[in-house]
């Protein structure tokens, strides 16, 4: 028993091995794998264009893939779609939905192409859920963009699945939204211990719920790893704003910071260890030097400014 | 499967756009039927002007069997128009709405989803065609009464005993339906090659004004791929109101003349829908979806 527990958790829900995407010239997906394993919020991360549409369009059988192979829950999508989709809910990109029916009719139908039944009851926790139970009535033509994400987020839970895909689902969200959307993927995850793949453009986003982390950049896996250890407040960035940052930079090395200096053309930055920060700005202050700021950075938001700022 | 046409059916009847049809062919009838009954005398009179020196016809000629006829003749050409402005939007309405990746993450493959848009789309078209019969010849029975039919070929006349032509209408109808599912498997066709709406209905109805013209022009070289044009059956409804006659050239009661034209024409049409349906299921299988 206890075997088949510990099996059942160590799966990988999601196996992604090797897989591209060619649209002629245009290579959108480059060779990438990465594996999602049970109960888990996968954080899937990247900029608008960077390819996390296609990969998300390829898991869910939109999209053919040009090679390599998908697996979830341990079976190939390409021969077990049907089967496998039974457990799976999403939502891609935009909340696009049929502006002539209400809320609690989308879920009626969408809960009808569910090989299981889902009971009306089910329907109505849903729309709870997401906080639309007061529109449920409502046409979808009338609601905002924000109530539409909400509306496609219910639409990939009523029927319970096990793993849920959410492409940007916090878009057009206000911030209280954002933050109802995030708890309930906690949630969902750790209450519910269901499998969650959400993707953003925004790191902020994905580093307050998920538990391992992928960037991706033109196709290109650039990192992954376990978010506590992406984000390791021990590595830190800082940029030292001064008046002079030549005369910085000769107290800095005086000082023995010069082995965590970075080189970097658009101003001061070292990467350096968190308790070494105020002996630094100590150091700077005593040399009669005007420290105009201290920024400081974890070094994956650092690195995904540069990817996003270099596009 | 069935919950799948349920869901297509559900959709199609929830659009405003889908009674358009309805209320064009029903304006249509209505505005006929109301010309034909103020001044409907004046127009069997100059249907009759040519042939009223030889023959003599006694009994109501303007009756709901005539009226009917008029009535398909005039608008079995343009209902195949109205129902691409459903069949043409069924697969490219979504995939331009984004709801068809909605549809195409469910449990069930896009052949299943595909085959359920068909039959709805089908079975919309078929209850288009029985608003239609039902105004056209049952209101018109009801508004002109009924009498034989009289009918005005192009050199010769045909007189239908009024027991012998309520069958012919049911057949005329029946063979309409595979005409207009020919149209709504073309619309569908036109619909998985496309992301947009209005491409697909421009398109079918083009195709089908093109090919009705290439039907129509007695050109030798057109008159190759005639016979392989569905445009050119779809007006074969027609022949269930011609009669074989007897050796005194009297109608044969209950007969067809051209009964194998028939045939071939409702093969040509059934094969015209397994064509454009495959089509359009290999289409939609091997496509990526990006919309």
């Amino acid at each position: 028993m206890f075997g088949v527990f510990c099996y059942y958790v160590s799966m990988a829900v999601i196996k992604v091995e090797n897989i591209s995407k060619h649209f002629g010239t245009l290579k959108a997906v480059d060779n990438l794998s990465f594996e999602v394993e049970a109960g888990q919020v996968f954080g899937f991360l990247g900029q608008n264009g960077s390819g996390k549409s296609t990969t998300i369009r390829m898991l869910l059988s939109l999209i053919h893939p040009s090679s390599g192979s998908i697996e979830l829950f341990g079976k190939s999508i390409q021969k077990n779609r049907d089967t496998i989709l039974e457990q799976v809910g999403a939502i891609i990109e935009r909340p696009d939905l049929y502006p002539y029916l209400t809320a609690t009719e989308h879920l009626q139908l969408f809960a009808k192409v569910r090989k299981q039944k889902v009971a009306p009851i089910n329907i109505t926790k849903t729309l709870e859920q997401v906080g639309l139970s007061n529109r449920s009535q409502d046409k979808v033509q009338t609601f905002s963009l924000g109530m539409k994400q909400r509306l496609g987020i219910a639409i990939a839970l009523v029927h319970n699945p096990s793993l849920i895909i959410l492409d940007e689902p916090t878009n057009g969200l206000d911030p209280q939204g954002i933050a109802d959307i995030r708890a309930l993927i906690q949630y969902l995850a750790k209450e519910e211990g269901k499998t969650v793949f959400v993707s953003s453009h925004l790191l902020s986003e994905i580093e307050q719920m998920a538990h391992q982390i992928l960037i991706i950049h033109q196709g290109k896996k650039m990192v992954e790893g376990v978010t506590k250890e992406l984000l390791d407040p021990e590595k830190r960035i800082v940029q030292i704003k001064t008046m002079d940052d030549a005369k910085a930079l000769a107290i800095i090395s005086a000082g023995g910071f010069s082995q965590y200096l970075l080189n970097r053309k658009e101003g001061l930055f070292l990467k350096l260890p968190t308790t070494a920060i105020p002996i630094l700005n100590e150091s700077l202050v005593q040399s009669g030097m005007a420290v105009l700021g201290i920024e400081t950075k974890n070094s994956l938001e650092d690195y995904f400014l540069q990817i996003t700022s270099n596009a | 499967m069935w919950s799948l046409i349920q869901i297509e059916l559900y959709k199609i009847f929830r659009r405003p756009r889908t009674y358009i049809a309805f209320g064009a062919i029903a304006t249509l009838i209505v505005v006929i039927q109301l010309g034909l009954k103020i001044d409907g005398d004046a127009y069997a009179g100059f249907l009759m002007k040519d042939i009223n020196d030889t023959l003599t016809v006694d009994g109501k000629v303007l009756n709901g069997y005539l009226i009917c006829y008029i009535l398909l003749q005039l608008l079995l050409v343009h209902v195949p128009l109205l129902v691409a402005l459903i069949a043409a939007d069924m697969i490219s309405g979504e995939a331009n709405l984004g709801t068809l990746r909605l549809l195409f993450t469910t449990p069930y493959n896009r052949t299943h989803w595909v085959l359920a848009k068909f039959i709805a789309a089908s079975i919309y078209t078929i209850l288009l065609l029985i608003w239609l019969a039902f105004l056209a010849l049952f209101v018109s029975m009801w508004i002109f009464g009924t009498d034989d039919l009289f009918l005005m070929k192009s050199n010769y006349v045909v007189l239908i005993e009024q027991s012998d032509v309520l069958w012919r209408y049911v057949g005329a109808f029946v063979f309409a339906s595979f005409s207009l599912l020919t149209v709504t498997s073309l619309g569908f066709l036109m619909s998985s090659l496309s992301s947009n709406s209005i491409g697909p209905i421009v398109g079918t109805m083009s195709a089908i004004v093109f090919f009705t013209i290439l039907s129509t022009l007695n050109i030798p070289l057109f008159n190759l791929v005639k016979p392989y044009l569905f445009t050119t059956h779809m007006n074969n409804w027609k022949e269930f109101f011609d009669l074989k006659t007897n050796l005194d050239n009297e109608a044969i009661r209950g007969s067809i003349l051209n009964i194998a034209k028939i045939k071939t024409s409702l093969i040509v049409l059934t094969l015209h829908i397994i064509l454009f349906v495959t089509a359009s299921v290999i289409i939609i299988k091997k496509k990526d979806i990006l919309s």
